[in-house]
């Protein structure tokens, strides 16, 4: 039971040094100092969480320690830095005497092997960074006298397989050293407990959440454009909003995004306030440049993606800026929070709208936060197992071990807790000897079992194995770099998919200048400086945002609701009303598509709102029933609200694609063999070791890639369709990637289809045409007639045909 | 399927990787890789799915039985190096000895040489053409190059056909590509044609000047 009658008086130093600030230790601050258990800490941003997490460490190491005490673990690089420079001001004032370190990427190897002799009392990492410490024979020796364990910003963590990585390196911890705490700090959220219970149980602690916030829509003199991204229209208001502030954050939803209104901020800014560009595609240097600045109080504003959205403390920021739709509720809220860390203030915020269709969604994200009405969102499912095969890989690399003592270690992380013996084994089989129906590789074992316990056969596979550490398969990057014969400065990365559309002569911003594409050289793109302001090629595809269903519905029912128009401005009011015109508002109830041809190309669109992963099931579904109606899909792309699908051939009539019981036939084995499904076995296959991304001197040969993991998924379905790996696979596109119970409650609802065949693009459907993700179909005939169109383009031009 | 003139005998390249020979009913394919997934196991490598070897020999088998040559010919790398040789499975043996008992079945080293199953030969000589593993005096056909092409950013398995050389495309299951516009393949093909595997099989030219090479 929480006792909060009584919290213990602060050591005396501590409480003159709080006094020295002007400050009261905050209540929840002090139920945290006082817990003996695990606690998970709710705070909204502002509210001292971080050193009330820190605080019981920082008391217990008043009095001396040797070796490392707590270990803080966070999302971000940039966070531990942040926090290892906030954290040394009190540390010093109040007279202690410690070390606070981090390691992450970015640390040098020096640095690292003198951590590992002689650890700080405080080190500051991220789970990736962590699960490599521990997969190093003298973990037990490092991590042995660990007290506490604090896990930042674990809301954030929890949603993705980074979390269960994380609390899968928690559990190991525990083994390591028995005695230890864990306090989990997170922002608001829906559901504590649950969050508690993904931390293997803990006490929930909640602070008070402080006045609600002041956020709006920043009114612009000129209206937001038909469709597009990047609010420039919004550049000269967002400029004079910033001059009025002491330290402003502005928030993009994608780094080409902030690139492309960076530029643009610039242009407008005629007083030169200084302005940094922060996000992840930026060099490491150019990053901490920004970050250094921004806590020294040199810049006025920085432009900034999702890289810089976690509770970074920086106290000084009076406004967030957040140009382009929040894709969801909490995000907001969140982000909000970044505003105004003084507690009692209300945090100040303003929403720029990029588009028409994303006033609409500003909009519905106002009405959501004056209502309290946060988004469940978070994913809460039993602990991945392809997370759990890495692990298993990572503990033989830090030494033997036995499978019933690892399996009990494995069920105290709370996403494992009720992990199935069988399913351990199964795992374990996997990492032993790939887990295959035929036996071969016996032979071949990755692990043997020698007298009761596992280890590596061959010790150099560590090196392989921990240079794929981590749960997240992005896309490969490609460093871009200035050309010049001794290296060239290193001006950021983009995607291997990006570099690889460019022609020598193309140009395209990073690093918020505008350069020329020379050539790829040795896996990096060289660049050169280019003359103009305009780049020819605006974007390269960075975080896509995935919106809240809840936020959604909101949309749509909005749109459809012209007497609640009134919240919206007038230009968008019109545009509603264009849309109106030419087509027709897609109203609940209804399954609203367009026709229209643009470009040579017939485009099919449907107005689903049911959110990104179903519209995209159904995409697949509706490409395959083209496909067999002739009428040459070529690809898709699906947003929360809708999806597009372009093929040679127009759709005539979209009811007999979208009978219910069609769409179900053969629903299973269609599915299995599309492309989503083999993104999702690649990422699968990745976490959990088959397939190698950090082959040492692999990128540096220049040779073809290894294999492609569409060949591997295929062999795998055809001869062995029970493997661990499709079972994982199959299981995580049940778990949300499919949805096609959604599709079918679509169904149900729309009591008809309303299919209008537009004159051309219309102005729902236009923000469409944009978006990123677009998936191409492979193998179908319109796939075929477009290549031998192309084909006999390239034999025409060579004179052969 | 394709039709290829090439030194004036007329081929036809399979969507499967295999060419065919009508005049000399010969079925001829390259760099089968068999016991590649073994291989990499045991270098201490990653435990790929082991079933590439049943795959690449079931498509073999199946190409042989629908085309119905009189003899078969694999230009080099059949096994993926001497142990996968040493080491294959009995059941793939048995299949690949009921294969050669069947029709005529000519075995070309590679340099992952095979210890020979049948007639293992350097090269052989069939009409005007010369078969080997690598391209060597023209006019020949070969392998061991894996040659991809890409049409409007796809890429597949290709055949190049140059005026001195024919480079098959691999057949085995698990085996990766090089990009007949790089530069090693533009310089041996020269001018010529690629035809791609997969659907439709279009043809697209080769060694042009650089303008559409990285379409």
């Amino acid at each position: 039971m929480p006792d909060t009658r009584t919290p213990p008086p602060l050591p005396p130093s501590f409480a003159v040094w709080f006094a020295s600030r002007g400050w009261q230790p905050h209540r929840h601050q002090l139920e945290v100092l006082a817990a003996h258990e695990d606690t998970l800490l709710i705070a909204p941003t502002g509210g001292g969480k971080t050193l009330a997490g820190f605080l019981p460490s920082l008391v217990d190491l008043a009095e001396g320690y040797v070796g490392l005490h707590t270990l803080y673990v966070s999302p971000l690089k940039a966070l531990s830095k942040d926090i290892a420079r906030n954290l040394r001001a009190p540390v010093d004032e109040i007279g202690l005497d410690l070390r606070i370190e981090d390691r992450t990427g970015d640390t040098s190897s020096s640095q690292r092997r003198r951590q590992r002799v002689d650890p700080p009392q405080i080190l500051l990492t991220t789970p990736e960074s962590l699960a490599l410490m521990l997969s190093y024979p003298e973990a037990p020796k490092i991590f042995a006298g660990v007290r506490r364990v604090v896990l930042d910003e674990i809301h954030a963590l929890a949603e993705s397989k980074r979390g269960d990585q994380l609390m899968l390196g928690v559990a190991r911890l525990r083994s390591l050293s028995p005695g230890l705490t864990v306090t989990g700090l997170s922002a608001t959220v829906e559901a504590p407990q649950a969050l508690a219970g993904f931390m293997g149980g803990a006490r929930v602690i909640e602070a008070d959440p402080g006045p609600p916030p002041d956020i709006a829509m920043l009114p612009t003199e000129r209206p937001a454009p038909w469709a597009g991204g990047g609010g420039r229209h919004a550049a000269r208001d967002v400029m004079a909003a910033i001059e009025d502030a002491r330290l402003s954050l502005v928030f993009l939803n994608t780094r080409a995004q902030a690139e492309l209104f960076f530029q643009a901020l610039w242009e407008v800014n005629d007083k030169a306030l200084p302005i940094g560009l922060h996000h992840g595609s930026l060099s490491r240097e150019a990053r901490h440049k920004v970050e250094e600045a921004m806590a020294t109080g040199a810049l006025r504003a920085v432009v900034c993606t999702g890289s810089l959205d976690l509770g970074l403390d920086w106290g000084d920021v009076d406004l967030v800026l957040q140009v382009g739709a929040p894709k969801n509720v909490k995000r907001l809220v969140q982000r909000i929070g970044r505003a105004n860390h003084r507690y009692d203030e209300p945090s100040r915020a303003r929403i720029v709208a990029a588009n028409r269709f994303e006033v609409v969604e500003c909009a519905a994200a106002l009405e959501a936060v004056r209502e309290g009405d946060l988004d469940g969102g978070g994913r809460r499912w039993r602990g991945p197992l392809d997370v759990l095969c890495q692990h298993i890989l990572l503990t033989a690399c830090a030494g033997l071990f036995e499978a019933d003592t690892l399996y009990e270690e494995v069920r105290h992380a709370g996403p494992y807790t009720s992990l199935p013996r069988a399913d351990f084994d199964d795992c374990l089989e996997f990492c032993a000897t790939g887990g295959y129906a035929l036996r071969a590789y016996d032979r071949w074992q990755r692990l043997l079992e020698r007298d009761g316990k596992w280890q590596l056969r061959d010790p150099r596979a560590a090196r392989d194995l921990r240079m794929n550490i981590g749960t997240i398969t992005e896309t490969e990057k490609l460093k871009v770099r200035r050309k010049s014969r001794r290296g060239g400065t290193p001006l950021g990365e983009v995607e291997e998919g990006f570099a690889a559309s460019l022609t020598p002569g193309d140009t395209f911003l990073i690093g918020g200048q505008v350069v020329r594409y020379e050539g790829l050289r040795e896996m990096i793109v060289e660049v050169t400086d280019a003359a103009t302001r305009e780049p020819k090629i605006a974007v390269f595809s960075g975080l896509k945002m995935a919106t809240s269903l809840e936020l959604s519905q909101r949309v749509q029912r909005l749109i459809a609701s012209p007497e609640d128009w009134d919240q919206l401005p007038p230009d968008t009011r019109d545009w509603l009303a264009l849309q109106c015109e030419i087509s027709t508002l897609p109203a609940p109830g209804t399954l609203t598509c367009e026709s229209f041809l643009r470009g040579g190309r017939a485009f099919f669109c449907l107005y689903g709102f049911a959110g990104r992963n179903a519209h995209q099931t159904l995409a697949l579904l509706l490409t395959h029933r083209m496909e067999q109606a002739g009428l040459g899909p070529l690809g898709f792309v699906a947003t929360d609200y809708a999806l597009l699908i372009w093929s040679v051939d127009p759709v005539e009539d979209p009811a007999p694609l979208l009978s219910a019981e069609g769409l179900r036939d053969g629903l299973r084995d269609w599915l299995e063999s599309n492309a989503v499904m083999k993104r999702a076995f690649r990422s699968v296959a990745t976490i959990a070791g088959l397939i190698q991304r950090n082959l040492p001197g692999q990128r540096k040969s220049g040779k073809q890639a290894t294999f492609s993991s569409d060949i591997l998924y295929d062999t795998l379905r055809r001869y062995d369709p029970d493997h661990l790996l499709l079972r994982i696979t199959r299981e995580e596109a049940n778990r949300g990637l499919v949805d096609f119970d959604r599709i079918e409650e679509m169904l149900a609802q729309a009591s008809e289809i309303v299919h209008i065949r537009a004159p051309h693009v219309t102005p729902l459907a236009a923000p469409l045409l944009l978006e990123h993700g677009q998936v191409g179909i492979r193998g179908g005939t319109g796939e075929a007639r477009l290549m031998e169109e192309e084909a006999q383009a390239m034999m025409r031009e060579a004179g052969l045909a | 399927m394709r039709e290829i003139t090439f030194s004036g005998v007329r081929l036809i390249a399979q969507p499967s990787g295999a060419l065919y020979w009508p005049e000399q009913g010969a079925l001829i394919v390259a760099d089968l890789h068999l016991g590649k997934s073994a291989r990499m196991a045991r270098r201490g490598g990653a435990l790929l799915p082991p079933f590439e070897t049943l795959d690449t020999v079931a498509r073999l088998e199946a190409e042989v039985a629908r085309i119905g040559p009189r003899r078969l010919i694999s230009l080099g790398d059949t096994f993926d190096d001497d142990r996968a040789a040493g080491e294959i499975a009995p059941e793939i043996s048995a299949r690949l000895s009921a294969l050669a008992a069947r029709i005529e079945t000519v075995w070309i080293a590679g340099n992952h040489d095979p210890v020979g199953l049948g007639r293992a030969v350097e090269d052989m000589r069939l009409g005007p053409l010369t078969l080997r593993h690598i391209a060597g005096a023209g006019p020949d056909v070969s392998g061991h190059y894996h040659p991809k092409a890409k049409i409007a950013r796809r890429s597949h398995r290709a055949f190049l056909v140059g005026g001195d050389h024919l480079i098959l495309p691999a057949f085995g299951t698990y085996t990766g590509g090089l990009d007949c516009d790089g530069p090693e393949l533009r310089a041996l093909v020269g001018p010529g044609i690629a035809v791609l595997t997969g659907p439709g099989m279009p043809v697209r030219p080769i060694g042009q000047s650089a303008a559409r090479q990285s379409r």
